[in-house]
C-alpha cells in the first residue's frame, strides 16, 4: 500500500506465481468475461503495467456469504492472487490489522487515493434509530458508508443485501435496512446481486474494472449486463422440458427423477436475472436447478417477500389472508357470479310478478 | 339488426341517438369488427394465460417429441398481438370515428349530469325504480365499467404483457426497449407476473358483468320493443 506504483504483476510474482500460471489466469478470465482470445494479452498487459486499484471492502448488515463465495472463486489463481492483486487495503473479515490500526487504514486510503479507490460494500446499513442497529468502529455503519463513499471512484454493491436489501430488509424490516443506493446517490453503483453472487462474477467484475480502468456496461437495474442480461430460465438445461410441458408435480415423483422442469414446484428461474445456469457454481460443478431444486430468485429484489419458494404464484398479503392471484381472482369472480345470478333471479321474479307500465317502457332503441 | 345494434350499444356504451335509426350497422361496423376480434383474443388469452400460470399436466415421452407448453405460449403471444393491434386500431377509431367511439376512453366524471344519470341507473339496477326509461343511465354505468374495468385493464395488460414478453425476447429486443421501463417500477418481474395474473381476473369479472348486462338488456328491451310494436 505504501508503494502506489506497484503493479499487479509484481505482486503476483512476489507471491511465487509463475508467469505460465499468470497467463493461464489471463486466458481464463478473458474467456469467462466472454471476450476474444486476443483480450487475454490485453489483460496480461494491463496487469503488468497498471498500478493496483485500492479496494476498501466494508461490511454492514450481512452474513459474509459474499466473502465466502469470493474466496472460493474456482480458479486457484484467483484465490491465491486476486485477493492480493487488488490492493485490498481494508476488509475487516480477513485483514490482519484490528481496532485502531484498521480504522487508521481507512483514513489513510481515503486521503491518499481520494477519487481513485473502489468501495466494495457487503451488506447494507440499517437506517432506523439513526443507524444504531449496526455499529462499526464505534459509529453507525451508515455514517462510515457515507464517509467512505465520498472519496470513492465507484462503489460495488456485493450481493443482494447491498443491492436490494435481502433478508434484513424483508417485511416488516424492523431495523430499516436499506440497499446502499438509497443512501449513496451521487456515485456510480454496480449492483452484483445474488445470495451470494457467483464467485467468478465477483472476480470477473473486479478484473474488468482493473483491466479497462472503467466500469462495465450496466443494465437498467445497475447490474453488469455481461452477467445479468439473461434469466436463469433462458439458459436452463431443463428448458426443453418447459417448452414440452413436462413438469415435476411433487418432490421425488418420477418426473423429478427424470429431471423435468421445476416450474410447477415454484422455480423462480423465469423471473431471475443471474448467470447460474451459464457459469454455474463451485467451478462449474452444478447450480440449484441441476441439483433438483428450483431457483429461489435470490438475486431479485425482495425475494424473501414473494411468498413460498415453492409456489409459482406469489402470495398477496394485502388481502389479509395469504392467497395467490388465482385464489383471489377466482373468489372475486365467484362472488360476482353469484351476485349476477341473484340479480338475474330478482329480475326474473320482478318481470313475472310485476307488469311494467308498457306505455312508458321504451327500452333502449338502437 | 336492431338486436345486434343493442348488443353493440352496450359494447360501446354509447348513448344511442334515436335519429341514427337504420344507420346503426354502418355507424358501428368498425367497432363491431374490433369487438369480436377482441373477444376472441381475450378468450384465448385468458385460457392460455391461466395455463401458463399454473402449468400443464406432464406430457408423456421425450422432451424433443413434445411442444405443448410452447404452443400454449405461442397462442398466448399471438392472441396478445391481435388484442394489442386491435386496441391500437380502436384508439385510432376513437379519435377518427364518430362521437360515440371515444366513450370508453373518456368518461365525463366532472359533469354533474353524468353522476345524476349514474344515480338513476343504480336505482334501476337495484330495483328501486320501476321506470324502464333508463336509456342514458344505463349507458353511463356501462361506460364506467368499460373505462375502469376494460380500457384500463387492457392497457395495463398490454404494457405488462409486452414487458414480460421482452424478458423472454431478450434485453436487446424492441419489446424490452419499449416496455422495459416497467421493471424500474417493479424490479422483480415476479411482481409483474402477479399483477398480470390479477389483471386476467379483472377481465374475467368484466366479461361476467358485461355479458349478463347485455343479455338482460336484450331480453328486457325486446319485450318493451315488442310491446311497443304491438301497442
Amino acid at each position: 500500500m505504501d508503494d502506489a506504483t506497484e503493479t499487479f504483476y509484481s505482486v503476483i510474482r512476489r507471491q511465487g506465481i509463475t508467469r505460465r500460471s499468470f497467463h493461464k489466469f489471463c486466458s481464463v478470465t478473458a474467456a469467462s468475461l466472454g471476450l476474444g482470445s486476443l483480450t487475454a494479452s490485453n489483460i496480461a498487459h494491463a496487469l503488468e503495467t497498471k498500478p493496483r486499484v485500492p479496494v476498501i471492502w466494508l461490511h454492514g448488515l450481512e452474513c459474509t456469504c459474499c466473502s465466502e463465495s469470493f474466496i472460493r472463486s474456482a480458479h486457484p489463481l484467483i484465490k491465491d492472487a486476486l485477493l492480493s492483486m487488488i490492493s485490498l487495503d481494508y476488509d475487516d473479515t480477513i485483514m490482519a490489522a484490528a481496532g485502531h490500526q484498521a480504522e487508521a487504514i481507512l483514513e489513510e486510503t481515503r486521503a491518499k487515493y481520494k477519487g481513485r479507490y473502489v468501495l466494495a460494500v457487503e451488506g447494507n446499513p440499517p437506517l432506523k434509530e439513526g443507524g444504531m442497529f449496526c455499529i462499526d468502529g464505534g459509529k453507525p455503519f451508515v455514517e462510515k458508508l457515507r464517509w467512505m463513499a465520498e472519496g470513492a471512484m465507484a462503489i460495488i454493491a456485493w450481493g443482494t443485501c447491498a443491492s436490494w436489501g435481502c433478508v434484513q430488509a424483508a417485511k416488516p424490516n424492523p431495523t430499516g435496512a436499506a440497499p446502499i443506493d438509497k443512501v449513496i446517490t451521487d456515485k456510480p453503483i454496480i449492483k452484483v446481486p445474488g445470495c451470494p453472487p457467483i464467485a467468478e462474477i465477483m472476480s470477473g467484475l473486479v478484473t474488468f474494472i482493473v483491466t479497462f480502468g472503467k466500469l462495465p456496461e450496466l443494465d437498467r437495474q445497475g447490474r453488469p449486463s455481461m452477467f445479468y442480461s439473461e434469466r436463469i430460465h433462458d439458459k436452463c438445461y431443463r428448458r426443453s422440458h418447459f417448452d414440452a410441458g413436462q413438469f415435476v408435480e411433487e418432490w421425488d415423483d418420477r418426473y423429478a427423477r427424470k429431471g423435468y422442469c421445476l416450474y410447477k414446484m415454484g422455480c423462480k428461474g423465469p423471473t431471475t436475472y443471474n448467470a447460474c445456469s451459464a457459469v454455474r457454481w463451485n467451478g462449474g460443478v452444478s447450480f440449484p436447478v441441476q441439483s433438483g431444486h428450483g431457483c429461489l430468485g435470490c438475486s431479485e429484489d425482495g425475494f424473501w417477500d414473494k411468498g413460498s419458494f415453492y409456489d409459482r404464484l406469489t402470495t398477496i398479503k394485502q388481502f389479509g389472508i395469504e392467497e395467490n392471484a388465482d385464489k383471489i381472482g377466482m373468489a372475486a369472480a365467484g362472488v360476482l357470479g353469484l351476485t349476477v345470478a341473484a340479480h338475474a333471479a330478482v329480475t326474473a321474479v320482478k318481470r313475472l310478478t310485476h307488469k311494467p307500465d308498457r306505455a312508458a317502457g321504451k327500452g333502449k332503441p338502437s | 339488426m336492431l338486436d345486434r345494434g343493442k348488443l353493440l350499444t352496450a359494447d360501446d356504451a354509447a348513448p344511442t341517438d334515436r335519429s341514427i335509426g337504420g344507420g346503426v350497422a354502418h355507424v358501428y361496423a368498425p367497432v363491431r369488427l374490433w369487438h369480436w376480434a377482441n373477444a376472441a383474443a381475450i378468450l384465448v388469452l385468458s385460457l392460455t394465460g391461466y395455463l401458463i400460470g399454473t402449468g400443464t399436466p406432464a406430457m408423456k415421452g421425450e422432451a424433443s417429441g413434445n411442444f405443448l407448453f410452447g404452443y400454449i405460449r405461442f397462442a398466448h403471444f399471438a392472441a396478445g398481438y391481435v388484442a394489442s393491434v386491435g386496441f391500437l386500431l380502436r384508439i385510432y377509431w376513437a379519435l377518427m370515428g364518430n362521437a360515440h367511439a371515444i366513450q370508453i376512453f373518456c368518461v365525463p366524471l366532472w359533469r354533474g349530469c353524468f353522476w345524476r344519470e349514474v344515480y338513476q341507473e343504480i336505482l334501476w339496477y337495484a330495483f328501486l325504480t320501476g321506470d324502464p326509461d333508463r336509456r342514458p343511465g344505463h349507458d353511463r354505468l356501462a361506460q364506467l365499467a368499460m373505462f375502469f374495468m376494460f380500457t384500463q385493464t387492457i392497457t395495463f395488460m398490454v404494457v405488462t404483457g409486452f414487458a414480460l414478453y421482452g424478458q423472454g425476447a431478450g434485453t436487446d429486443s424492441w419489446q424490452y426497449k419499449v416496455f422495459g421501463w416497467l421493471f424500474s417500477i417493479w424490479p422483480n418481474s415476479q411482481d409483474v407476473h402477479t399483477l398480470h395474473h390479477l389483471g386476467l381476473w379483472v377481465i374475467v369479472m368484466f366479461a361476467l358483468v358485461h355479458i349478463y348486462a347485455v343479455i338482460r338488456e336484450d331480453i328486457i328491451s325486446r319485450r318493451s320493443f315488442f310491446s311497443k310494436k304491438i301497442g
